[in-house]
């Protein structure tokens, strides 16, 4: 039977409170919302934290609404209240279809935002219990010292596994991060770090306070996601496109691959190929290829990894064709 | 002091509760080792087959993922629950009279998330029932019977006086 480790529990109704609850437990706290990603690594002792904190209990972290032309939604949402909402619903369909394909609803009606969002990377060798961990003498993300994945490499490989990660880098949204420091705010590609460790550049002991949508004017973006089971499964890759139209012509892209690196991937050469043409085969041809080059998928995930990166020239195909095909 | 037991007072089966247990247990330990009350049942442990599934505050969610401190002040319902008045919940009936069931273990966890749905939605198609469902593994049916016996209780609980379909029972002859 998998039991989580003894820790003590805080339950803070305040950002600042929490931050200090924070810093009174140091490097042994850590915060928790859903609790759909941390409890499942304590149960197999991948994370042991001696103190947890609850967001959940914040009130300032649970709101979503229009501000400023975009929307600001607090990173305690729930995924299933995330897809419900009628401004997400209304305006960033593309966010709320993401947030839709995570998990199951029952894991939806607990999971945030803000947690998929900071999801723990993962990796075959590392997401299993610790007696299966101590039989291959660990990993370097916890206890080891060696990546099983490429014995000869100095870093881990686990992989970004977010789906509502690399949408939020597509759209551009920003992130405001609070610590004890005061607050700060990051576009949401300067979150994630390409280190299966280190994935996120957010300090332990700030909070991801907001996340902030860009205003929903003259953008489209679509987002396709490959996993082994319809029903839930977590991404083995993910395809977010965005698109800004000047008329018939592209004004700008962005392509943004998860599940094939430590963090969601974005991939400039394939935007520069849309950019400036009407999104012909051509264009989505040559954007497509510039995706499949850098995706690097390797052998700690589902199905074999020369097929998934095949995959990343269909997924990425099919996104754009849905671009072009919701043009209006 | 993470050991000591703390004391916690919350709705259980529209009853208020009292029940003191070792702070970092989840709900499902909770219910079963401090509460007595084995309907919920252990399956991953891992947030991945839902067996575990009851309702807090009208929603399905995982226990073996809900610490039991998180629940204080909530309303929780299991399986334990759902029968009223000495006759089981329609639902209950109808997973019977389908034979919803083989083994039976991820039965309760079922139940409450098609209850949560029927809660929601009075006339769900097929295709809501199975996204309802879709985080509840049955390893022994199948699921045909399982959105079944939804759609035969569906129809009760609106007031109809349904009756399952012949081939349901006896297959096509």
């Amino acid at each position: 039977m998998l039991r989580l480790p003894s820790f003590t529990y805080l339950q803070p109704n305040t950002l600042a409170l929490a931050l200090r609850m924070k810093a009174d437990a140091g490097p042994e706290g850590t915060y928790v919302a859903g609790g759909t990603d941390l409890y499942p690594n304590m149960k197999r002792r991948q994370q042991e934290p001696r103190t947890v904190i609850s967001l959940m209990t914040i009130p300032e972290l649970a709101g979503c609404g229009i501000r400023d032309g975009g929307c600001a939604v607090g990173p305690c949402v729930t995924l299933t209240d995330l897809c419900a909402h009628p401004a997400i619903r209304q305006h960033y369909d593309t966010v709320a279809h993401a947030a839709e394909l995570v998990s199951t609803p029952l894991l939806r009606n607990m999971g945030t935002l803000g947690g998929n969002l900071c999801l723990d990377t993962r990796c075959n060798y590392y997401d299993q219990t610790y007696e299966w961990r101590k039989a291959i003498d660990f990993c370097m993300k916890k206890d080891g010292h060696i990546c099983w994945v490429a014995p000869s490499s100095p870093r881990c490989w686990a992989v970004s596994s977010s789906d509502v990660a690399p949408v939020m880098v597509a759209l551009g949204a920003e992130f405001r991060l609070v610590g004890p420091n005061g607050e700060r705010i990051v576009p949401a590609a300067r979150l994630y770090a390409n280190d299966g460790i280190n994935y996120l550049t957010k300090q332990p002991d700030e909070i991801l306070a907001e996340v902030r949508l860009p205003p929903a004017d003259g953008w489209d973006a679509v987002y396709h996601k490959l996993r082994r089971r319809g029903s839930f499964d977590f991404p083995v890759l993910g395809v977010a496109a965005w698109l800004k139209w000047d008329g018939r012509r592209v004004a700008a892209a962005r392509v943004v691959l998860g599940g094939v690196a430590s963090r969601p991937q974005e991939v400039v050469e394939a935007g520069a190929a849309l950019t400036g043409t009407d999104l012909s085969d051509e264009a989505i041809g040559a954007a497509t290829e510039a995706a499949y080059r850098p995706a690097k998928p390797l052998d700690n995930t589902d199905f074999d990894l020369s097929w998934r990166k095949q995959m990343t020239r269909v997924y990425v195909k099919a996104a754009l064709e849905e671009l072009r095909a919701r043009r209006r | 002091m993470p050991d000591a037991k703390v004391k916690l007072a919350f709705e259980l089966n529209s009853e208020p509760v009292e029940v003191a247990f070792a702070p970092h247990k989840t709900l499902l330990e909770v219910l079963r080792e401090d509460l007595g009350l084995t309907g919920t049942k252990h399956g991953c442990e891992l947030g991945e087959c839902g067996t575990c599934t009851v309702l807090v505050d009208g929603k399905p969610v995982l226990s073996c993922l809900v610490l039991g401190l998180a629940c204080a002040g909530h309303r929780v319902k299991t399986v334990e629950g759902m029968a009223g008045g000495g006759s089981l919940h329609p639902l209950q009936d109808a997973f019977a009279e389908l034979g919803a069931a083989q083994c039976g273990y991820c039965t309760p966890a079922f139940l409450l998330a098609a209850e949560a749905l029927l809660g929601e939605t009075a006339r769900p198609t097929r295709d809501e029932i199975k996204q309802a469902l879709s985080g509840n593994l049955c390893r022994c049916t199948g699921y045909l019977k399982i959105y079944e016996a939804v759609e035969l209780a569906a129809a009760r609980l609106r007031g109809e006086d349904a009756k399952p379909a012949p081939e349901s029972l006896y297959g096509v002859r």
